[in-house]
């Protein structure tokens, strides 16, 4: 557990605090100020975890207990326990429940393959991207605003843009291909389901890339430049170093920029409703959860479907401290 | 025939800035198209041409006016703004505490504040539409004011607490020799120092609330009430075939201008504030 914390709040736990750093005398007076201190520091948080847990905590609970009924989102106040049969139930031989719904295994299936196609396509790109920025040459202001476009389009925006571009008749996606004569006919990129995802996750990439590559960027320029020099007098090419400097000493930004861009791919929701209209192709578990209550109107199931979202997503989070945590240890253990 | 040095030098030079017109133009490229949609209209709209054809103003006059957009952007300004304002308030002592104060519990404060931050937002969406009913605020702009603070105050807590870890400790050490109290050395020593960095984390959780989706999809029904991305997320023509690119990409510039533009003005301190807790690793 403390080594999670450790390696995703590092400063957290080395960067010295005033109350730390200040000569630990065990005169009685510098005690009591440091208990007063701590005792303050309670007070100044509170009303942020009284907020969080209101608008949080809160709703979340309320979401699994809603889970365990057959409540429908209109007469909420109306409901009774039905246990696990949101999730999966047998009657008469045939099995209901999200879990037992095809839709719902479509819909994992789509955001898992959504999540790594986008997530592992944006760490190449951030990474070619983040090496062109690190290099010193003359309008590099100009790059550096231009890749920030993308990033500061609303989502939403993204998703009518793209949807446009890749329109059957008139978009340019079609025109320039067929321009450079990769096809012959025009592509209809949303309607066609094996398209439609690739669609989706072009989309994303063009999107979030300038978000990876800032992160690495700002790991990259981190790494102290006398490191290549000497490994360029050892004789070291151009793969060589990249590989045996710059990655093993970007790797821990890297793992937590890839965290923090697995945990939103995963959660995926609005990109794809406007792209393409929640079609069964493409449609997320996010998706999936809000079409059962909202469209539905199921509150009981959808929330079943929210529960199963979080738990997913949880989980994943979880075998990625797991993992990081044991890249530590592997790494302690052999210094 | 071996290059000298100074031709490798070239020719490494040519291939960055390749790279780097080529990264520009898909950069920019998908909202140079949508300008050039905007200011089309009837069959200009669907000849693909990369240069400007027509100067139109209809689409954005038809967009803002007709349907709606102009009063989305007053409400998504007025959620985002108040979102913001709650949570930097709120946000602003409680990371002084977890960055300046060592104190039990710390780390898993600071963990459950990065575990909420990473919730799926549908995780919260009965619960939450629960919570907002029961405080008659369905279909009003205080129900997204509510809910955005779900994922805007674990955000500006958490990047405030790393702005305030880099400030140098001998400025409290010479505050609290003063005499100053904790919440004299908020208000008048951090607070003045921080203000840079309140703008960036402002800004930030500004353009994450004026993004949000599905929530304003959700609790949101009438027109009036609504905030931009759902406004263009919903302009539809009377058919799907005859969806009203024209002014959809109006509003779609209309909704980013004002976001680019800020994000351009504070280039340098966006980039910081993204990041920020993220790298240091």
């Amino acid at each position: 557990m403390n080594h999670n914390t450790e390696s995703l709040l590092p400063a957290a736990a080395v960067a010295p605090t005033a109350a730390a750093s200040a000569p630990a005398a065990p005169s009685g007076r510098k005690r009591s100020l440091q208990q007063r201190r701590a005792r303050a520091a309670w007070v100044l948080v509170t009303p942020a975890l009284v907020l969080l847990a209101a608008v949080a905590g809160w709703p979340l609970l309320r979401t699994l207990f809603y889970s365990f009924t057959d409540a429908a989102l209109d007469t909420p106040e109306e409901y009774s326990f039905v246990g696990l049969a949101n999730y999966l139930d047998f009657a008469d031989g045939e099995r209901f429940g999200v879990l037992a719904d095809p839709l719902w295994w479509q819909a994992v299936w789509n955001t898992l393959w959504f999540t790594a196609a986008s997530v592992s396509l944006e760490l190449v790109f951030g990474m070619l991207l983040a090496l062109l920025m690190n290099q010193k040459f003359r309008g590099q202001g100009l790059v550096r605003a231009a890749i920030l476009v993308p990033w500061a389009i609303p989502t939403i925006v993204t998703a009518k843009m793209w949807g446009w571009m890749f329109h059957d008749q008139y978009g340019v996606i079609n025109d320039l291909l067929t321009r450079l004569g990769l096809i012959t006919e025009p592509l209809a990129w949303i309607a066609e389901p094996t398209l439609s995802m690739w669609a989706v996750v072009i989309a994303d990439v063009w999107k979030t890339v300038p978000f990876m590559a800032l992160m690495l960027l700002a790991a990259l320029q981190m790494i102290p430049s006398d490191l290549y020099e000497a490994a360029r007098v050892d004789g070291a090419n151009a793969w060589q170093r990249f590989r045996r400097i710059t990655l093993p000493l970007i790797m821990p930004a890297m793992i937590v920029a890839l965290i923090f861009r697995v945990m939103d791919a995963l959660r995926v929701f609005d990109l794809i409703y406007v792209l393409t209209s929640n079609s069964e192709a493409t449609i997320s578990i996010s998706g999936y959860a809000r079409e059962q209550m909202v469209s539905f109107q199921e509150m009981g199931a959808g929330s079943a479907a929210s529960v199963l979202v979080f738990m997913m997503v949880a989980g994943i989070a979880a075998c990625f401290l797991w993992i990081n945590r044991f890249s530590h240890e592997g790494k302690e253990s052999r210094e | 025939m071996k290059l000298t040095r100074k031709q490798k030098e070239l020719g490494s030079r040519l291939w960055i800035y390749l790279a780097a017109l080529v990264v520009s133009v898909i950069c920019v490229f998908p909202f140079y198209n949508a300008i050039l949609t905007s200011l089309r209209t009837g069959q200009d709209l669907f000849l693909t041409n990369y240069l400007p054809t027509t100067f139109h103003w209809e689409n954005y006059v038809n967009a803002l006016v007709e349907n709606g957009v102009g009063l989305s952007l007053l409400n998504s300004f007025i959620v985002a703004t108040v979102t913001v304002g709650v949570c930097l308030m709120v946000s602003i002592t409680a990371a002084f505490a977890l960055a300046r104060v060592r104190f039990r519990g710390r780390k898993y404060i600071l963990f459950t504040i990065l575990c909420v931050s990473m919730f799926p937002q549908v995780a919260v969406l009965s619960g939450m539409f629960e919570l907002v009913r029961f405080m008659g605020l369905y279909d009003s702009l205080g129900a997204l004011i509510l809910s955005y603070t779900t994922f805007s105050l674990p955000f500006t807590v958490w990047v405030l607490t790393t702005f305030m870890r880099s400030l140098p400790v001998e400025l409290e050490e010479a505050a609290i020799v003063d005499g100053a109290g904790l919440w004299v050395i908020i208000t008048k020593v951090f607070a003045p120092i921080m203000g840079p960095s309140l703008v960036t984390t402002g800004l930030l959780a500004f353009i994450g609330a004026w993004n949000e989706f599905m929530f304003a999809l959700t609790f949101i029904i009438s027109t009036e009430n609504r905030t931009v991305p759902v406004a263009i997320g919903l302009l539809q023509g009377a058919s799907q075939y005859e969806l009203p690119w024209g002014n959809i990409m109006a509003a779609s510039v209309v909704v980013t201008v004002p976001i680019i533009a800020l994000v351009l003005i504070f280039q340098k301190r966006i980039v910081s504030g993204l990041t920020a807790g993220a790298v240091k690793g």
